[in-house]
């Protein structure tokens, strides 16, 4: 559609650039899901960290979980596509190290889906408030890691579920 | 000073290359799952730092290597590791100790460096620094769970402390690279973290009903390049097997 629309510019003799505003580009960011925790936006999980234009290129900011994350060279591979298939041609990806990443810029949604999804999410006070699954605070931590760098096993002693809880960082 | 910056910074990145790599060969053989799982992420994150520390060493250098070349294409006259991270992992509970003095030194030093006056030290530090003091309150934690344990468990930590304290010290002797670097506000004097050091682990000993050993005694020359223990070798040899049977393969 973008590109339709570029053609029409050009056709009427005149090229304007007709470029996505940066509020579309964190809507269309927001459609991405975190490739481990599907749930939950890239936006949610706090690690785009700018969106701008330079002239005729969009740059993207993005900030790393952990340094270690395998997750993010697929992390980067589907913004780009995802971009690209919004008719960005002309796309930068930029890791960004300062202020390192911390749980505190999830967003509220994000917060909400992973409970939704049984995750509980962090906390200041370290560890989780409530089970995800019968919201029982009878808790035990299970070990500080989980099944991904960005979370740690916790069981619920009421109803004896294991869960993930997404670490406070 | 870029030639002192690049071998403070193969140190750096070659602590949490050889650590991570040890750390790594528990996965499949911890004593439980959960602790299987910790190791494993902890070594993931090691490898992460490891990443961006020789990352920033190969832009230092500026001879067209990146961290993989650094990692994979040298041999062990090149390693600049302390010699405490490349000791084979022992029992358990060994492993965990060695985690811990590590651990307990990588806070401090990283705390330091992020006020590096080189600001690409210093959001490494930052971000590192974080992982770092996750990965000390498990190790703290597990050293006064297993300190203060069993009568076996407290032999093994005791004699694993006692095994390891003589590669403490490798961290707080300082040489040309580091005065230099401290001189421009790079990184801090390493002999200035000791006392820091030897009060936090001394706290967390005596929790764990450890006796610190008193001796001051070192064995060095890793960080320096001059001599290694003969165990790096053999972790290399499995650590870089792919690129030493196949040189220069990617994917």
């Amino acid at each position: 559609m973008f590109n339709a629309m570029v053609a029409a510019c050009i056709s009427r003799g005149k090229l304007v650039a007709m470029q996505p505003s940066i509020d579309q580009i964190w809507k269309w960011l927001d459609g991405v899901p975190d490739p481990e925790i599907p749930v939950i936006s890239l936006v949610d999980l706090g690690i785009i960290r700018g969106v701008s234009w330079q002239g005729d290129t969009l740059e993207v900011a993005v900030t790393p979980t952990y340094s270690g994350c395998p997750a993010t060279a697929i992390i980067n591979l589907d913004i780009e596509t995802a971009l690209r298939g919004h008719g960005i041609e002309r796309l930068e990806l930029k890791r960004q190290l300062s202020p390192p990443w911390t749980t505190n810029w999830l967003t509220d949604k994000g917060r909400a889906a992973l409970e939704e999804y049984g995750i509980a999410p962090p906390t200041a006070a370290g560890g989780p408030k409530r089970c995800p699954q019968c919201g029982s605070e009878d808790l035990k931590k299970v070990s500080q890691f989980g099944s991904t760098p960005c979370k740690a096993a916790w069981r619920c002693n009421d109803c004896l579920e294991p869960f993930d809880y997404f670490k406070c960082i | 000073m870029d030639k002192d910056l690049f071998q403070y910074l193969l140190r750096l990145g070659d602590n949490t290359l050889v650590l991570g790599h040890r750390v790594s060969e528990w996965c499949g053989h911890a004593p439980v799952l959960e602790e299987d799982i910790a190791l494993a992420n902890t070594a993931l994150d090691l490898i992460g730092q490891t990443q961006l520390w020789l990352g920033l060493a190969a832009e230092v250098e500026g001879a067209g290597r990146d961290a993989d070349k650094l990692a994979m294409l040298r041999d062990i006259w090149g390693f600049r590791n302390l010699l405490l991270v490349e000791l084979p992992n022992g029992d358990f509970g060994r492993t965990l100790m060695r985690q811990f003095l590590f651990d307990a030194w990588q806070v401090i030093n990283l705390g330091r460096l992020m006020k590096s006056s080189d600001p690409r030290v210093a959001e490494i530090a930052a971000k590192a620094s974080k992982e770092a003091a996750y990965h000390v309150e498990r190790s703290a934690d597990t050293v006064v769970g297993l300190g203060d344990g069993t009568a076996e468990s407290h032999a093994r930590m005791q004699a694993a402390l006692e095994y390891l304290w003589p590669y403490v010290g490798e961290m707080f002797v300082g040489d040309d690279v580091d005065a230099a670097l401290v001189a421009a506000g790079v990184v801090p004097d390493p002999a200035s973290l000791r006392e820091e050091y030897d009060a936090f682990v001394g706290r967390i000993f005596a929790t764990a009903t450890l006796e610190m050993p008193e001796s001051r005694f070192t064995h060095k020359g890793g960080k320096n390049g001059a001599f290694h223990t003969e165990h790096l070798g053999h972790m290399l040899c499995s650590m870089q097997w792919l690129q030493r049977a196949y040189p220069g393969a990617s994917w």
